[in-house]
């Protein structure tokens, strides 16, 4: 076992027999490395006594999982009804163009992601965005470079 | 030494925070400090008039007067003011005075911006509890009853009959391999865009939630009952943890539920972003680990549901609706709403809207009354052409049809549906043949995949809005489209397929023009 391996099968044994234990475990791992690992599934597979299918199918299914790191802040959009009644297209659109950057898209330098979220639940202050843990109501381009450049001093 | 001292409060709400909340309480505090001003804030939930957000609250004489939208620029001055009792230019009066809280019936969100969510001591000194303590003096038949008679319907969107499904789970007949477990499960999987009751419930009022769970467990005969939330709601998260572990340590949770001799405990379980995980069959798989693909019916959840056990699984708000219904009984909480609209309802008001928030109000009000007086028209100061009730599953309706009431039947007589309560607002710059699209993308999107009405269904339906879009053979692409929304309605397994077509079909009866039917096509 090299010492990924090691660290995986420490942070997911905790769950074993706990109800959706697999779900919780995949999670503790992703914000361990930032991402699932490639070993992530086999390791999974062994503990929960799965097929790695099984554990294959669970990773695909969520949103959340992902297998690729992502970039340091990742900006999520809210892609739904409320956000598109108050200008969440257009807001889109601006956040794209001044990051040159396409919503799905992760940035070369992998210092931001652009991704879509099916809403945050702030949908009387729409449109809304989460920049890394930060969340943003009534968001325009301004406000979210403005939380990304406190996520960033944040993490240093 | 300080001079003064000053107790504020202030919500801790997602919509506060995402407006500058924490921004402005440091502020506030570093203002404090060069003052000496020994200052205390509360954090507390939402008083729901998110256009007021952050709104910083202060006692005087019994009476909470506001001030907002406040942000960190206003810490100064608003320290100044109100160290000095003088007038400020954010100053908003009484808060309960203000017409959009004044003329609401808070029942459930009565606590909810008032109280520190996490003080069981005020929870109870504001009637918390009375609920809880009234059910386990009752014999658990007579409280399933109450929650029957009092007309409480499912508030996740399905509108069952609550107490029928007590009484069920009551009398499941435990499985014969002896394990007697029963589940009691919130929904907590708030996913439907332009609703947030749960979530400011569970922000604000975390105990009432607890409470609810605790005498549906007693009443059931679970021990065990489970909070799924979406893991779009880390404020949510960390306010329900910590109300749990109080409550664990109140006696509230646990072998001994406030000395009733029964056991009732409670976990949260994140979920991990699927929109269907609202469903409750697939709820109850991804509550297991699985991926969450939506299950047959029958057998129903309350006889087979969480690892084939009987389960109760309701909404949060309709779980939050239980403690004042024992607390107050069945008949008082009858009488508010209309038919066998029981009851009164968080409705959220949200999207294009000058005056957004939480109205919680009792089943009748009209759908014009809530967009336009309540909610003051859209914020762009343009007409409204259309509002969407209920969510991506709901149908988008025309000003024409304001005077509807908001209850369950009429909704449904009119190809419409109440839902969680969420109505989202439109200006007319809106395409409905865009929003239809919308739907079924959104459908490709979260479809479980399990069934192929909804899985190929969704794709299919976006390729026919794009050729009618492109006005390719566009009288028959309508008609296909019509065909394909009937297919998804009769074949589809669960809600999510079979109430797609509701968005769609809505759209194409409501604004016709939008799909090139009537005056758009003339024009071209």
């Amino acid at each position: 076992m090299d010492a990924t391996e090691t660290k995986l099968t420490a942070i997911m044994e905790p769950w074993v027999g706990r109800t959706g234990g697999l779900i919780t475990a995949l999670r503790s791992a992703q914000e361990a490395f930032g991402y699932l690992p490639a070993q992530a599934e086999a390791i999974a597979a062994e503990a929960f006594n799965l097929t790695r299918a099984e554990v294959k199918g669970v990773i695909s299914f969520y949103a959340d999982f992902h297998r690729e790191p992502k970039g340091r802040t990742v900006v999520r959009l809210c892609a739904a009804e409320a956000c598109q009644a108050a200008g969440g297209r257009a807001l889109q659109a601006a956040v794209e163009k001044r990051f040159a950057l396409k919503v799905g898209e992760t940035s070369a330098s992998r210092d931001l992601t652009l991704e879509p979220v099916y809403c945050l639940g702030l949908c009387s202050c729409a449109p809304a965005a989460m920049v890394g843990e930060r969340l943003v109501g009534r968001a325009d381009a301004g406000r979210i470079e403005e939380a990304i450049e406190r996520e960033s001093e944040a993490a240093e | 030494m300080t001079d003064v001292s000053l107790k504020l409060f202030l919500p801790l709400d997602s919509v506060a925070v995402s407006l500058g909340a924490d921004d402005l309480e440091e502020a506030l505090l570093s203002e404090a400090g060069k003052r000496r001003v020994n200052l205390t804030i509360v954090r507390t939930g939402s008083r729901g008039m998110h256009w007021l957000e952050p709104l910083l609250e202060v006692e005087r004489d019994g009476v909470r007067h506001g001030f907002g939208p406040a942000g960190a620029a206003d810490a100064a001055s608003l320290l100044e003011a109100l160290v000095k009792d003088k007038a400020h230019p954010k100053a908003l009066g009484p808060v309960e005075e203000i017409p959009f809280f004044k003329d609401q019936t808070r029942l459930i969100f009565a606590r909810c911006g008032v109280i520190d969510p996490l003080c069981l001591e005020e929870y109870e000194a504001h009637g918390g509890l009375a609920g809880l303590d009234k059910a386990i003096a009752t014999p658990n038949a007579k409280v399933c009853e109450t929650v029957l008679e009092s007309g409480l319907r499912g508030r996740g969107g399905a509108g069952f009959p609550a107490g029928v499904k007590w009484k069920t789970v009551a009398g499941a007949p435990l499985s014969q391999d002896g394990a007697d477990q029963k589940y009691i499960v919130c929904n907590a999987d708030e996913g439907d865009s332009g609703t947030f009751a749960d979530r400011m419930i569970m922000e604000g009022d975390p105990f009432l939630l607890i409470e609810g769970m605790a005498i549906a467990g007693l009443a059931v005969g679970a021990a065990k009952g489970y909070i799924y939330l979406r893991s779009e709601y880390p404020v949510a998260a960390r306010v329900l943890e910590a109300a749990i572990e109080r409550a664990k340590e109140a006696g509230l949770l646990g072998d001994n539920v406030r000395g009733s001799g029964k056991a009732f405990d409670l976990e949260v379980f994140i979920g991990a972003g699927a929109y269907i995980c609202g469903e409750e069959t697939s709820l109850l798989e991804s509550l297991e680990g699985k991926r969450g693909e939506v299950r047959a019916k029958p057998p129903l959840p309350a006889l087979e549901g969480l690892f084939g056990k009987p389960t109760l699984v309701h909404n949060v708000i309709t779980l939050c609706s239980v403690p004042i219904i024992m607390a107050k009984g069945a008949n008082y909480y009858r009488d508010f709403g209309m038919g066998k609209s029981t009851g009164t309802m968080p409705f959220q008001i949200a999207g294009n809207v000058k005056y957004g928030g939480l109205y919680e109000t009792a089943f009748g009000v009209t759908l014009g009354e809530l967009v336009e007086k309540i909610g003051g028209g859209t914020m762009t100061d343009r007409p409204i052409r259309a509002v969407q009730i209920g969510g991506p599953l709901g149908a988008y309706l025309p000003p024409s049809l304001f005077g509807l009431a908001m209850d369950y039947e009429t909704m449904l007589a009119n190809g419409a549906g109440v839902g969680h309560g969420g109505v989202v607002v439109f200006d007319d710059s809106i395409d409905l043949l865009e929003q239809a699209r919308y739907a079924f993308e959104f459908c490709v999107e979260e479809s479980c995949g399990k069934c192929t009405p909804c899985r190929v269904g969704s794709v299919r339906g976006v390729e026919v809005v794009d050729r009618i879009k492109a006005n390719i053979e566009r009288a028959e692409n309508l008609e296909l489209l019509n065909d394909l929304c009937e297919l998804m309605v009769d074949g589809s397994l669960c809600a999510m397929g079979g109430m797609i077509p509701i968005p769609v079909q809505s759209a194409m009866k409501h604004f016709p023009e939008d799909f090139g039917v009537k005056s758009k096509l003339a024009a071209e």
